[in-house]
């Protein structure tokens, strides 16, 4: 999963900038502590004087005793919650960007403990200053406002192949281990707090059910704390997936167990029917929240199809619609984070495949930022909420509690991959039950749902939050703290950081196939062939319905291969065009190479087409480059609702209409070139519908490419050829010199037979061009009136 | 009954030990052979192309040619069979096989390098040791053939791209007048290296036998 600690420091720190960072911190840390009692203070004076003013007015009567005018006055009160609440992100973001600055710190102590030790510092600070601390970590607040973030961006970019893969995996340890931790532990727990017979404690107290309801609040692997944790070692995908999935998954089984349990403690005894009940709301729990996200998730698919001329609120809608599926789960007390999860999934795909680049960049940043500041937040206030928690500290119970929930993890997971190990194909090693059994960490929901218990009901509320706190402290801090060098120590496969090639995916997909048809002809329904079945279900109605236009009939290696295509014209873009492309090829093999050597030995000027020299490419380069930092000049202005009528297209549109020009000056070595020669483009292609869906009402307005037209090939998986695209005004320039010349640069990889596209696929990917090189990417998108190419 | 099973086991765990498989898993498998091939003792090509349910593959050809491949056989033959009996239809499942537990590193590696010289000889048809770009063109083109009306230039482009990447990694610094000949095996090892073929390139096979719940309407 992407990273979203943000970026890091550059090298060559000097050593003022960690100063600074510290520095930085404690400012921040007192303003945090001064602020609060300031707040409380300044609030009862302002209320008392609007009341003497209002006693006075009214006493009064018609006559104004005259004050004079108030030039400057203080209302704290006023714009007390969001100035607090600002302020709080601020510390926490604040935060995150001083541990980035002191390197070694990052490297050593994962960011989850460093927040919850500024939280601990701020909540002291809150304190010694004498105020009363905010419920910082209320229910309410942490469920409604700081989860959904956090499981929205999980579920979005939740990989799906691996998931699906292992999904058999991950349910048995999500519900099975859970329910066995959670009776592991309750029933331990009181069997040990019975135990002492001497000394009648506080422990005698407690009965059976609360332990239980203890132990499924205790049990449940928390998602928060494993992303956080687990993003800072880069495991490979398998692990990560079954530790992070199965914490994920564990809502369904907490929330049932949770309100079983809380509904019954106060009867005091559980019957059959109960538990039987228990079983069947599980699966209402499960699979109702699953719904729900799913129908969310298609709603939002089927909106984004239509959003083609409001680009501007594309993003929104995915918002909007995952946070709705969200509210609606819990509202009928289903399992929300399945929801969620759910809606991210189903959605992506098609809205993916609807939305503009820019909005998917939108999303993307968003998502991060938001999750990240809520993975934040979260772990201040964890902080804050120990300081100021009403503490009741059992030394018995609570180190009781750490050590069961240790032994329980660890047996659970040993036992369970024992009877899944019989049904995997890949089986999971020792080291893998290692990973996750110590992958196992439990984070700020359980302490939310401890906090939620009603203190009538279970007098023992306050030890239950020391011994939770406890507990999640110690998996936080030692376990997150030492799984990093665990991993190294145990030499455990990391993620592979490779970016996935053409071939890859042209293999994964056959593969695909290839199992498939194995398997049908083993004669038996496996795994590939049901998933093989709901492809071609989804690509023959599905998809239909819920992708805009030409795009549904698209195929999947396709579609990665023009997003591959984007990819490459965009880093070539933002490198300046200069810059072979660092990272897909970083040697100077071109087409030329690949292609079977047919030429007809009589042509002077093929021969020479073979040969395109280095110091001619150099020149070409730079001429592009120069000619490109002209069009940076032209600047339009746009209309804040539409957001398309920017310089970019319009540059690009210029450029097009050269192109066209360019064409006709084609025409003229024509035949010198026979390669040249393309079959007639038809003349509404797929592609170009789809362009013209995608323009807004300022675009121009592309012809068609007339039939015939030598086209220019743009090919550009080839390091030249990107600048082919742009390559037309350097045609004009360049027609002085020879023509050989001239072909040459219309295909600088030669090859009789090249990969020629028709005219129709040479516009569509402009258009595509268009569609992304309209969004520079992260690191270019400050200024509005830059134009597209830097 | 008797003398006829305790023959049947003594030629499977002959088989078992050359391919790999358990006696259920063989067993199983020759029911499913006797089902496909009508009770034959060995299986042609028409016989695997009525298998109504391979119709939806778009490689299907491909994928029945590997059965009758020679080179699948480990035996260093060349050419093709025009009919196959069970040990050769079972020598080309055994490239399906998954890694178990006991399986050592050496034993991974050989395994993967088996299922990728398996997808090597798929793509390399015309067995000159490379697969050249008009071969692998046809790879893409066939992928491509069931999903709608694709044009032909973006299947070409796309074998193209993917040929221009595997030179660009393993022959970097090419002159321009040099001719990638082809993608050899080591280049194609070195490509896949990423997907870790034998964790991937596996079917489940059965112990319990299920070929009961499928009529034979498999059978030509």
């Amino acid at each position: 999963m992407a990273s979203r600690t943000g970026t890091h420091s550059p090298a060559g720190i000097c050593k003022s900038l960690p100063e600074r960072g510290l520095l930085l911190l404690m400012v921040l840390v007192f303003l945090e502590g001064s602020v609060l009692p300031l707040g409380a203070a300044s609030s009862p004076d302002v209320t008392h004087q609007a009341n003497s003013d209002n006693h006075i007015v009214k006493e009064a009567g018609h006559n104004f005793t005259k004050k004079p005018f108030p030039v400057l006055s203080l209302d704290y009160h006023h714009i007390q919650a969001p100035f607090e609440i600002s302020l709080w992100v601020l510390l926490a973001s604040l935060m995150k960007l001083g541990f980035h600055l002191i390197p070694r710190l990052s490297g050593i102590v994962p960011e989850s403990c460093l927040l919850i030790v500024v939280g601990l510092l701020v909540g002291g600070l809150i304190k010694l200053a004498g105020e009363q601390v905010p419920p910082v970590l209320d229910s309410r607040l942490f469920f409604l406002c700081l989860l959904p973030p956090i499981i929205l961006d999980a579920g979005y970019f939740l990989p799906i192949r691996p998931f699906m893969e292992n999904l058999g995996t991950i349910l048995m340890f999500a519900v099975v281990g859970t329910l066995w931790n959670a009776f592991f532990v309750g029933g331990l727990l009181y069997a040990v707090c019975q135990i002492q017979p001497g000394n009648p404690s506080i422990l005698h107290q407690l009965e059976l059910l609360p332990c239980l309801l203890f132990g499924s609040i205790i049990s449940a692997v928390d998602p928060v704390a494993v992303l956080a944790v687990f993003e800072e070692i880069h495991i490979n995908e398998l692990l990560h997936i079954l530790v992070f999935g199965e914490s994920l998954l564990n809502d369904a089984v907490t929330v049932v167990l949770y309100h079983l349990f809380e509904e019954y403690a106060g009867v005091g005894s559980v019957t059959v029917m109960d538990v039987f009940l228990g079983i069947i709301s599980f699966l209402v729990v499960a699979v109702g929240g699953v719904l729900v996200g799913a129908i969310y998730g298609i709603l939002a698919a089927f909106t984004s199809r239509f959003t083609s001329h409001t680009r501007v609120i594309e993003p929104l809608f995915v918002f909007v619609y995952s946070y709705m599926a969200y509210l609606s789960a819990e509202m009928f007390h289903l399992s929300g984070i399945m929801s969620l999860i759910a809606c991210g999934a189903v959605m992506r795909p098609y809205v993916e495949a609807n939305i503009s680049h820019k909005s998917h960049t939108t999303i993307k940043y968003f998502l991060k930022m938001w999750s990240s500041v809520s993975e934040t937040l979260i772990f201040i206030f964890l902080g804050v909420a120990t300081v100021e928690g009403p503490h009741n500290w059992n030394w018995t119970f609570v180190t009781v509690t750490v050590i069961l929930c240790l032994v329980a993890r660890v047996i659970g997971v040993v036992g369970l991959t024992y009877v899944i190990n019989k049904f995997r194909i890949v089986k999971l090693t020792t080291k893998d039950q290692f990973i996750v059994a110590y992958g196992g960490l439990r984070g700020a929901i359980a302490f939310s749902l401890g906090f939620l218990l009603n203190k009538d009901h279970f007098p023992l509320r306050d030890m239950f939050l020391t011994a939770i706190i406890t507990v999640i402290f110690f998996t936080v801090f030692v376990q997150g703290m030492t799984i990093k060098p665990l991993v190294e120590l145990l030499a455990v496969k990391k993620k592979q950081e490779a970016k996935r090639s053409i071939n890859e995916e042209i293999h994964t997909q056959f593969l695909d196939h290839l199992l498939t048809g194995i398997e049908d002809i083993c004669g038996h329904y496996g795994h590939h062939h049901w998933k093989d079945k709901l492809n071609r279900f989804n690509k023959k109605y599905v998809k239909k319905c819920l992708i805009a236009g030409e795009r549904s009939k698209e195929p999947q290696l396709i579609a990665f291969y023009h997003k591959m295509e984007m990819k490459q014209a965009i880093e070539l873009v933002e490198s300046g065009g200069g810059v072979k492309l660092p990272s897909a090829m970083p040697s100077a093999v071109s087409m030329q190479n690949i292609q079977p050597k047919k030429l007809p030995p009589a042509k002077p000027a093929e021969r020479a087409l073979s040969n395109l020299p280095k110091g001619r490419e150099e020149e070409i380069r730079k001429i592009l480059r120069s000619n490109l930092q002209r069009t940076r000049q032209r600047l339009r202005s746009y209309n804040r609702h539409t957001l398309l009528a920017d310089p970019y297209e319009d540059g690009l549109g210029d450029l097009l209409i050269k192109k066209q020009k360019m064409i006709e000056l084609e025409r003229k070595i024509k035949d010198m070139n026979n390669y040249l020669t393309v079959p007639a483009a038809p003349p509404d292609s797929p592609t170009m519908c789809r362009a013209r869906l995608a323009s807004d009402p300022q675009a121009y307005s592309m012809k068609p490419e007339p039939d015939s037209v030598p086209t220019i090939q743009v090919d550009l998986a080839s390091p030249q050829s990107p600048d082919s695209v742009n390559l037309m005004d350097e045609f004009r320039r360049a027609e002085q010199q020879h023509e050989e010349d001239q072909g040459l640069m219309m295909k600088p990889p030669s090859g009789e037979s090249g990969p020629k596209k028709p005219g129709e696929e040479d516009g569509s990917r402009e258009h595509k061009l268009m569609r992304c090189l309209s969004d520079p990417g992260p690191s270019a998108d400050e200024d509005e009136d830059e134009p597209f190419l830097p | 009954m008797g003398a006829s099973q305790t023959r049947s086991e003594h030629k499977y765990q002959d088989l078992a030990d050359k391919t790999g498989f358990s006696l259920e898993q063989i067993t199983n498998l020759h029911k499913r052979f006797q089902q496909l091939s009508g009770n034959e003792d060995t299986l042609s090509r028409q016989n695997l192309d009525n298998i109504p349910a391979l119709a939806n593959n778009p490689i299907r050809n491909q994928i029945i040619e590997a059965f009758f491949d020679k080179r699948n056989q480990h035996q260093d033959e060349v050419g093709s069979f025009n009919e196959i009996g069970f040990e050769q239809f079972l020598m080309v499942m055994s490239h399906f096989r998954p890694p178990t537990l006991k399986t050592t590193e050496e034993e991974k590696e050989a395994l993967r390098k088996e299922k990728l010289r398996f997808l090597f000889n798929m793509h390399d048809t015309d067995n000159d040791g490379t697969i050249t770009l008009v071969e692998y063109r046809k790879v893409v083109e066939e992928l491509l053939s069931k999903s709608g009306a694709i044009e032909q230039e973006t299947a070409k482009a796309i074998a193209d791209a993917a040929m221009l990447e595997v030179a660009s990694t393993n022959v970097p610094d090419m002159a321009p007048d040099d001719f990638y000949e082809g993608i050899t095996f080591e280049h194609f090892e070195q490509i896949l290296k990423g997907l870790e073929m034998e964790s991937r390139m596996h079917i489940r096979f059965l112990d319990v036998d299920t070929t009961t719940m499928r009529c034979g309407k498999s059978t030509s």
